[in-house]
């Protein structure tokens, strides 16, 4: 296998979690109405109607420039060529110099407007983008994890650009249809109020089917997209299962559940495309139906002596001119939908109220120095699930180094969560410093409490960057400095590119014991009161254990700190071990303590010895 | 008349900024730059296009016949109004009365120009649709089954990510121009009539009608090849900002837990904004060019106009002629845009096709043979002088994909993983195979299951070489659990069975055997569970376990564990194995470990180092004459001892002082 390292085990990150949770804070989608919705989605970005009386203006001469022109051109050659008189070289000439200056002004127009709508809905998106993906790094973990990843990122990326064509053409054009339709249906009735009419009455049709086309055109796209990610999934699966799919030899069947995704994904496309498409030969019916409506009730109208043959013709020219705008606008009014569609998920975002939230301003600001902690009766539950946590009264002293030992599911995780403030318990207060938690501003609370989760997250740059996120101003002596205190220097002399390392996407080219020791640099630079730990589980190269267990002992001394303990040399080291039991602390005291009681610590002490390396 | 152009552009949705297509693109990183338009990229192209049309001849036709009949009927409908004008109206007027029956005629004319050009433009939309959507499905099939068939060294040689853009993006962008061929052939169509009859007319006014149109043609590519770069900036952009939210997404509890929220929303905002103003970018090309090809042809009939006025009053033509080709003029804006259109989608086509036909034409199927295994009980395995290496590294980003060719066996250095392996393992028998990272313990695990095959030596079964044995027949006996588990998004009986014919009693109770029946008891919906993204709703000793019951439901006769067991607390690893002994599945284990307690359970152990077997025997024996196992195994317990001697001495001076 050329790539070993290629996805390593992720080790027991949320043994507690349940597998489906009801009740959590979901991202949802907003539900107010379709015109409050684009209120709200343009008071969002202030840039999307900045400057937008000038670009109406632009909007409106380019509106009636296209109006005007073809009805100019139409004069040209009614007045210019009376058929069987001579041809008016002047007139003709004069109204064409006319015509082109009309043109180029309303070219002119067309491309001021353009460029100020391209540049207000791109400003407008971006800020969006901003708010959507800030809102989503507030949010508590709970809510995020509620999420696949990938839907989270549409958010800010397919919803946000759902908006754009909308934004970047359909609404201007809206605009400008509704006023070309506006122009057209006053030159109408000037001729003929009655055929006016019939023709508004002949296009009704076209209004109400496209309502109802959108309602089912939606529905379709849904499947859709439902169906496209089916499919992606499957064969995604060829790609990243490609192993155990050979080594059960389970091709035929991953083959036919591909062609089965692939063919409804073909179903519901041409499905869609079918409804989708069908607007513009409705329309061109419908403008057939107008035209020898008005034809038959014109000649007729005619007979009776209420129009003239020259309105007639000139009339029947103008529903040419209305055509267009119409459809027009019923397809973007199909866009309009798709927008507000994508607009719904952005600020279903947006309205999600973090569940955490930062006190902010009011919030308390903690001295520095060794934290002591204390948990006051405190209580959780997962929503719509059962306590895990049970009326957990415990204190800790500044500067202990305490394990947290149980079995999955004890309630251990939780209490680190907890104390680190990625949950509020359900009952009860956790109070840093004698401060209630829930009053301390996050500034303060991430730069004095750190976490190190198990499966330590690396960015796609370099090793030093990861290392740096933690303290972006820290220089590279301060880096190298961090790594030699931790007794890590032989391994970095050992990294090819020292501190310019490139780690990989997610950090993979790192092993899943390198990946864990820079999150323990990451941590050291922090320089916390408080540090949280999760060890880690996954069995690495003994070499490596050794690396990292020296490096936790350095990173502990003289700081408060609370690990999950896996191994029992952890739990021998900590000044106190709490075991955890059914959600309760069941014993603490120092391992010497406790190794000798009988009890929950005793068994899991007893399975260590028997197992552990 | 204009404006119909712009609505028909509206309503094929390519006038827009382009759209994000649907299912994002899933591979972050492989930006690739389409060529410009050139005349290989067109012979290319014209290729593609052609591959399809021999693989949907019918639906093309229809397409075609469809835009055909909407193009003719377009040109034709001005001929028709006249017609009405001077036969019905008109004399109407004069009459002052008309008659139902001319009336009727009127109507039923009107409408059924009306009512062909709808089906026409049904029909090319639908069809064009169709071809489009099944070439898709066509080729997205063909692509996974390629990658089924393909052996797993291939996989490792190319990146999740491309391949998964290979059977998304790129199909997509293959089968691109599919959407507006009927239309352009229509269009041509429709050119090549309004061409002739205008020279018919008059050649002074055909020729401001040949300047006008190369013009526009010449204009729209210019365009495009301006335009396209900055399109496939934006593009791989976009692309970027998708990145970094998914990046920051995934590392959310870090970014929460380190407070860095307001960087990580800096870090996106640039992204944004580089975005922001690429698209502005295209945005101020797009907004000078439209405007002008839309006034374009405006111009032209002024001219034509001004020049026919000019003719008319010489008395060379009359002045109908000069009304229709005026007519003619305005409807030959879109043809020629559409032609741009398809040339703009050129490019991209040949890349994705490209790239689509480097994973077809990939060659190394494994061969099988066809003996099958007979009895039962363990297997006895024989490694005989196994060598195995593999080239370095993937294939390199940069690498020129659209050249076939070049993708495949391309001289790379390579690393030597496995050198002169050899050893035998007894039916029934547990052998651990240790070593320190990298010594080629997993490389061998894969060889025993013939995922790949050594470069020299052979591994055999019962004396069979795993190379003669029938396609399935490896599966079919032996099972091995991977490193890295994978989970299918899949009901949890479903992943255990993989689709094979086995009852929930089996299920259950492999599952207890691998210690995870009692997890799987309290899923909701127990069995019929669906997990969801590669079992994210599972902890890491979870989805070991559940993969370890997948292996053992199978009743294996060769069950190899490659450190399948490190998310899993020790305590339950030590019962996972014990139970596997106590068991009557008679299996010959093999299983690579760290843990000591893990070793010790083993019969024999096979040590590795730097890709040879070192030394071979119990635990016992190689602690008391292997100092590199030695080290290796014992490394944990003398760095515990240290840090007690350490504390000791720290109390020690502290007395003292």
């Amino acid at each position: 296998m050329s790539a070993p390292a290629r996805t390593r085990v992720e080790p027991d990150d949320a043994p507690e979690r349940p597998a489906v949770r009801e009740g959590t804070a979901m991202l949802g989608r907003s539900s107010d109405s379709a015109l409050a919705t684009l209120r709200r989605g343009l008071r969002l970005s202030p840039e999307f109607t900045r400057g937008i009386g000038l670009t109406l203006l632009f909007a409106v001469i380019a509106t009636v420039g296209k109006v005007v022109v073809p009805l100019a051109i139409q004069q040209i050659i009614d007045r210019g060529l009376q058929p069987g008189g001579d041809p008016d070289l002047g007139f003709v000439a004069a109204a064409v110099a006319v015509c082109s200056a009309l043109i180029v002004v309303t070219g002119f127009c067309s491309y001021l407007m353009n460029v100020r709508l391209y540049r207000a809905t791109e400003s407008g998106l971006a800020t969006l983008r901003r708010k959507a993906f800030r809102h989503v790094h507030d949010l508590s973990v709970l809510t995020q994890n509620s999420e696949r990843r990938g839907a989270l990122v549409s958010r800010v990326t397919s919803d946000v650009d759902q908006i754009s064509t909308f934004m970047q053409w359909g609404g201007i054009l809206l605009i400008v249809s509704s006023g070309q339709l506006l122009i057209a249906t006053v030159l109408m009735a000037v001729y003929s109020w009655q055929l006016t009419i019939l023709v508004w009455v002949c296009f009704l049709p076209l209004l109400f089917g496209a309502r109802w086309l959108q309602v089912k055109l939606s529905k379709a796209y849904l499947k859709v997209r439902e169906r496209t990610g089916d499919m992606l999934g499957a064969i995604s699966e060829t790609v990243v299962g490609a192993a155990v799919i050979r080594a059960h030899a389970t091709e035929e069947r991953t083959g036919r559940r591909i062609d089965q995704t692939v063919l409804a994904t073909r179903r519901a496309q041409v499905k869609a495309q079918r409804l989708s498409m069908a607007i513009s030969p409705f329309a061109e019916f419908v403008a057939a139906v107008a035209n020898a409506a008005v034809i038959v009730v014109g000649v007729l109208l005619g007979v009776a002596g209420d129009l003239t043959a020259g309105e007639l013709v000139a009339f029947l020219f103008l529903v040419t001119l209305f055509v267009s705008p119409m459809v027009m606008a019923t397809e973007i009014f199909n866009e309009a939908q798709n927008a507000i569609a994508g607009w719904r998920r952005v600020l279903g975002v947006l309205d999600t109220v973090p569940d955490v939230a930062d006190p902010g301003e009011d919030g308390v600001q903690l001295p520095r120095g060794p934290v002591g902690v204390r948990f006051e009766r405190v209580s959780y539950a997962y929503p719509g699930g059962p306590t895990v946590l049970d009326e957990v009264d415990e204190e800790i002293r500044p500067g202990t180094r305490v394990a947290v030992v149980g079995e999955t599911g004890s309630g251990k995780t939780t209490f680190v969560k907890l104390l680190t403030r990625l949950m509020d318990p359900t009952e009860g207060t956790v109070h840093l410093d004698g401060v209630d938690l829930r009053r301390v501003a996050f500034s303060s609370l991430r730069r004095r409490v750190v976490m190190v989760p198990q499966e330590g997250f690396l960015f796609d740059s370099s090793l030093g960057d990861n290392i740096r996120f933690a303290r972006p101003d820290a220089g590279d002596a301060e880096l190298e400095a961090a790594i030699t205190d931790l007794g890590l220097s032989d391994w970095l002399a050992g990294l090819a590119h020292g501190l310019d390392t490139p780690v990989g996407q997610r950090g993979e080219s790192l092993s899943a014991g390198e990946r864990q020791l820079v999150a323990l640099v990451r941590a050291y630079i922090a320089d916390p009161d408080l540090l949280v730990l999760d060890e880690a589980t996954s069995a690495v190269d003994p070499a490596t254990e050794v690396r990292i267990q020296r490096a936790l002992d350095r990173l502990t001394a003289g700081r408060t700190s609370v690990t999950i303990a896996h191994r029992l040399s952890t739990a021998e080291a900590a000044d106190e071990v709490f075991v955890f039991d059914a959600g309760r602390v069941a014993q603490r005291g120092s391992h010497a303590e406790l190794v000798g009681r009988p009890g929950v610590y005793a068994d899991l002490h007893a399975s260590w010895v028997r197992s552990s390396a | 008349m204009i404006d119909a152009a712009t609505s028909e552009l509206a309503a094929s949705g390519l006038s827009g900024p382009p759209t994000t297509k649907l299912g994002e693109r899933m591979s972050p990183g492989v930006n690739r730059q389409p060529p410009a338009v050139d005349s290989r990229v067109l012979r290319r192209g014209l290729y593609v296009l052609g591959v399809s049309i021999r693989t949907e001849p019918w639906v093309f036709a229809i397409a075609v016949i469809g835009s055909a009949l909407h193009a003719g009927l377009s040109v034709a409908s001005a001929s028709v109004l006249g017609h009405i004008t001077d036969s019905v109206i008109l004399p109407a007027f004069e009459e002052g009365r008309t008659t139902a029956a001319a009336l009727a005629v009127a109507a039923a004319l009107t409408l059924g120009v009306g009512v062909g050009k709808a089906l026409g433009l049904a029909a090319r939309r639908l069809y064009a649709g169709l071809m489009q959507f099944r070439m898709q499905a066509r080729y997205r099939r063909s692509v996974a089954r390629r990658y089924l068939d393909l052996p797993l060294a291939w996989h490792h040689r190319h990146p999740t990510g491309q391949l998964l853009s290979n059977a998304n993006a790129d199909v997509e962008a293959a089968w691109q121009p599919l959407a507006p061929l009927p239309m352009v052939i229509g269009s041509l169509f429709m050119l090549v009539i309004a061409a002739v009859s205008m020279l018919l007319t008059d050649p002074v006014i055909a020729v401001v009608g040949f300047v006008v149109f190369p013009v526009l043609a010449l204009l729209n590519y210019l365009f495009q090849r301006r335009v396209s770069p900055l399109a496939t900036r934006a593009q791989a952009l976009r692309a970027q900002v998708s990145e970094v939210a998914h990046e920051s997404f995934d590392g959310a509890l870090v970014v929460k837990t380190l407070g860095r929220e307001d960087t990580e929303t800096e870090r996106f905002t640039g992204a944004a904004h580089r975005l922001r103003d690429a698209q502005i970018q295209v945005g101020r090309m797009r907004g000078a060019f439209d405007p002008i090809i839309e006034s374009l042809p405006n111009i032209g009939v002024l001219a034509v106009l001004l020049v026919g006025t000019w003719r008319l009053s010489q008395g060379e033509i009359a002045a109908g002629d000069l009304v229709e080709i005026s007519y003619l003029f305005t409807l030959l804006t879109l043809p020629i845009r559409s032609l741009g259109w398809l040339l703009g989608d050129l490019p991209r086509s040949v890349v994705g096709w490209n790239r689509v036909q480097a994973v077809l034409s990939a060659r190394g199927s494994m061969e099988h043979g066809t003996t099958r295994l007979d009895g039962e009980g363990g297997l006895r395995v024989e490694v005989n002088g196994v060598g195995f290496s593999y080239e370095d590294g993937y294939a390199e980003p940069g690498r020129d994909l659209t050249d076939t060719a070049s993708t495949e066996e391309h001289a790379h250095p390579r690393t030597t993983v496995l050198r002169d392996v050899s050893f035998e393992l007894s039916p029934g028998r547990t052998i651990a195979l240790v070593g320190s990272t990298g010594a080629g313990k997993s490389t061998l695990t894969s060889l025993l299951m013939r995922l790949v095959d050594p470069d020299s030596g052979t591994v055999a079964f019962n004396g069979v070489d795993v190379r003669d044995l029938a396609r399935g027949e490896i599966a079919r006996v032996a099972a091995l659990v991977p490193q890295s588990t994978f989970v299918f998004e899949d009901s949890v009986r479903d992943n255990v069975t993989l689709g094979a014919d086995i009852d929930d009693e089996r299920v259950w109770a492999a599952l207890r055997l691998a210690h995870a029946d009692s997890f799987v008891a309290a899923l909701p919906e127990a069995l019929d569970t669906r997990l969801g993204e590669r079992g994210a709703s599972l902890s890491g000793g979870q989805r070991q376990r559940l993969a370890l019951a997948r292996a053992i439901v199978r009743s294996p006769r060769l069950l190899i564990l490659d450190d399948a067991t490190s998310a899993v607390d020790p305590q339950i690893e030590a019962r996972i194995l014990a139970g596997l002994r106590d068991t009557d599945l008679a299996a010959t284990v093999v299983v690579v470990a760290y843990r000591r307690a893990t070793i010790e359970l083993a019969d024999e152990v096979v040590y590795l180092e730097q890709g040879t077997v070192r030394d071979r025997g119990t635990h016992a024996e190689l602690l008391d004459r292997s100092p590199g196992y030695r080290r290796l195994v014992t490394a944990y317990e003398r760095a515990a001892e240290q840090r007690a001697a350490q504390a000791a001495g720290d109390d020690t001076e502290e007395v003292v002082r």
